[in-house]
């Protein structure tokens, strides 16, 4: 009941959108489509939601082939769609039902898979979908996409142009659903995200980096990784770049990531050297690689 | 069938909620027929005239009290001397002079024939000729009031050469016109833009990723329109009838039934249209360059087609509103029955089976 996709590509014209994606995702299992934007995550989505067919491959969505039973799909899956797609000059309670009917249900019979979320956003109920804010938006989406009781879900960058607090609200929403034995299949391009899937796959430019779960994402991880702190960032991040050792260099938060190209690196080369570009308060210390290091380095 | 009803309700919140579509397809039927019906007309009404009556006979009299007491003239002057006519005219205060010779009322009882000199100001060649028709009218009508009751047939013979175009009422001509435009542009736009608008919004994204089937979407789309349009059709004709006494002369049933068909003909073009634009801008240009203008240049609406030139005249064929505005003044002005209109019938039959056909085949299942 899960996802199956074997060497699925698409071009756009001379574009290749995607190329030889395969992976699977488990029945129930909750899984995160990771990569920058024009990474080809929507393009995957819409091959998986029988909106697009995939020019090679095949693939299955809860144990039905893509291009054969694109109707049985269409039945038993749930989509939300990256922009916000429901009708603005309906109400609230308007757009759940007529999302209710057209999939020949009504929301009084499945109003405990939307209960959690649907509180939320029922005091407002006679307000128009335009006229509510970006994590209302997204939990009306959610209701909606959920109201048949769909066996997959797909959440195409849910949680994209919406505040931190609703981010952190949603993720716990796909948690609690996820308990009901709902597969979903989300994409994001924040990395923090990335961290509260069973697993992910990170993609870019049509290719699949690397699959597995956050926590053993970041073992694919090369080399070890330094966290570098001086007085000056600027100064730092410029003389660290010009440093003729130097593998990669990010910043992250107060610190910069920092990789060097040499076996035997010994921090204490570096420090000298940062000392002799004239930086004071030289902190070098390893640390763990993170999924957004990670990342960076396999898309390299 | 709950699915599609659930459908059209939500159709049917699309258009009431959305306050210019909702005007566009009420207040523009309404203004569009009281405009043509009232502004631009090629009737005359209460043109200011003067006259010049050098006889001051019976017979002057009685024609210059005819041309006062009809709705067209006002007399607003009565001149002496032939010498103010070029003053009166340069004012331009009256747009005509009627006048009498000395002995116009004698010619008349020694010869049985005089003449009436008729100057009208051509500054404006439409409106002088029907100026000219118009008097030229009444005389005639004089004329034969008077021949009545004699023997002697009498002649007055008015100085001016005339066609005879009196009471023609522009209305007539217009009103199926105007029903046409207005069906084609409400069906055919409106539909168009609900459709693609689903597409620009990202909505038709999720609607294809539901059971919906794709006929159900559109027939969902297109049915509040033919309700709509046949609401519209029938103050179009209530308006004409009630307000500028156009008759109905053939089967009010007939009338109906002919205009729902040419309903579903422009509601299929709306949804070929909407097959072939990704946006309601697109749709929109199309509906307007692609139908608007050739509705209502070549369908004979304002121009008669057997005075276009021949490829035109052929092209003319193949617009649908052609064939209605024939069925409509057959069945509207002429009271004709469904026989003498069969043709045309069943020419916009062929054209919407043709329509729907192409757009059921370029109708899309998926995103492209």
């Amino acid at each position: 009941m899960g996802i199956t996709l074997d060497k699925i590509s698409k071009s756009y014209g001379k574009i290749k959108a995607l190329s030889n994606i395969s992976f699977n995702v488990k029945p129930g299992e909750l899984f995160g489509l990771i990569g920058p934007d024009g990474a080809g995550k929507t393009t995957l989505f819409r091959i998986l939601t029988t909106l697009l067919i995939p020019d090679e491959g095949v693939a299955t969505v809860a144990g039905y082939d893509l291009v054969k039973d694109y109707k049985n799909i269409r039945n038993n899956v749930g989509y939300m769609p990256g922009k916000f797609s429901l009708y603005q000059d309906l109400t609230i309670e308007e757009n759940l039902h007529f999302f209710a009917t057209i999939f020949g249900t009504t929301v009084e019979e499945n109003y405990q898979i939307i209960k959690d979320i649907y509180v939320q956003i029922e005091p407002f109920k006679h307000r128009r979908a335009g006229k509510l804010s970006g994590g209302m938006k997204q939990k009306l989406a959610l209701s909606c996409a959920l109201i048949h009781k769909p066996k997959v879900l797909f959440l195409d960058e849910p949680t994209t142009g919406v505040d931190p607090v609703s981010r952190k609200e949603f993720w716990e929403m796909l948690k609690r659903l996820q308990q009901t034995g709902i597969t979903i299949l989300v994409s994001t391009p924040y990395m923090d995200e990335a961290a509260l899937c069973d697993r992910i796959a990170l993609i870019q430019h049509g290719k699949i980096l690397e699959i597995d779960s956050p926590k053993m994402i970041v073992k694919h991880y090369p080399k070890p990784l330094y966290n570098v702190k001086a007085h000056n960032m600027y100064l730092l991040i410029n003389s660290l770049n010009h440093y003729e050792h130097k593998h990669s260099v990010y910043p992250f938060g107060e610190f910069i990531h920092y990789t060097d190209s040499r076996k035997d690196f010994n921090p204490d080369d570096l420090k000298n050297y940062l000392e002799h570009e004239n930086l004071f308060h030289v902190e070098i210390e390893t640390t763990t690689p993170t999924i957004e290091d990670t990342f960076m380095e396999l898309a390299k | 069938m709950k699915r599609f009803v659930g459908f059209i309700k939500k159709e049917f919140y699309h258009i009431f909620r959305d306050r210019r579509s909702l005007f566009i397809l009420f207040g523009m039927p309404i203004a569009q027929i009281l405009l043509f019906g009232f502004a631009i007309t090629n009737e005359i009404n209460n043109v200011d005239i003067a006259v010049l009556d050098q006889a001051k006979d019976a017979t002057s009299k009685e024609i210059i009290n005819k041309i006062a007491a009809s709705k067209h003239f006002s007399i607003i002057d009565i001149i002496e001397q032939e010498s103010s006519i070029e003053a009166i005219f340069k004012k331009g205060k009256v747009k005509a002079v009627l006048q009498f010779d000395n002995n116009f009322g004698s010619n008349l009882i020694k010869y049985q024939q005089t003449t009436v000199q008729i100057l009208i100001d051509a500054t404006d060649p439409n409106m002088a000729s029907t100026i000219n028709n118009y008097i030229t009218a009444i005389l005639k009508n004089y004329q034969s009031d008077i021949n009545d009751n004699v023997t002697l047939n009498y002649q007055i013979i008015p100085k001016s050469r005339m066609v005879y175009n009196a009471e023609l009422k522009s209305v007539y001509m217009f009103v199926p016109g105007v029903m046409t435009v207005i069906l084609m542009l409400v069906s055919a736009m409106m539909t168009s833009i609900s459709i693609t608008r689903e597409k620009e919004q990202g909505t038709m994204e999720i609607l294809l990723v539901s059971p919906l089937k794709p006929f159900q979407v559109i027939i969902g789309k297109v049915f509040p329109y033919i309700f709509l349009s046949v609401i519209n059709a029938l103050v179009i004709v209530l308006l004409s009838i009630f307000v500028f006494n156009v008759p109905v002369n053939g089967s009010f049933i007939l009338l109906g039934f002919e205009s729902v068909l040419f309903i579903i003909t422009s509601l299929a073009l709306g949804i070929l249209i909407s097959t072939i634009s990704a946006t309601q801008q697109t749709a929109m240009m199309i509906s307007l360059m692609g139908l608007m203008l050739p509705t209502i240049l070549l369908s004979g609406f304002i121009f008669p087609i057997s005075s276009m030139p021949l490829p035109l005249q052929v092209i003319s064929n193949i617009i649908p509103a052609k064939w209605f505005i024939i069925i409509v003044k057959g069945i509207m002005l002429k009271g004709v029955g469904i026989g003498f209109i069969l043709k045309e019938t069943l020419i916009l039959v062929v054209m919407t089976m043709v329509f729907i056909g192409i757009s059921v085949k370029k109708y899309k299942i998926r995103l492209e």
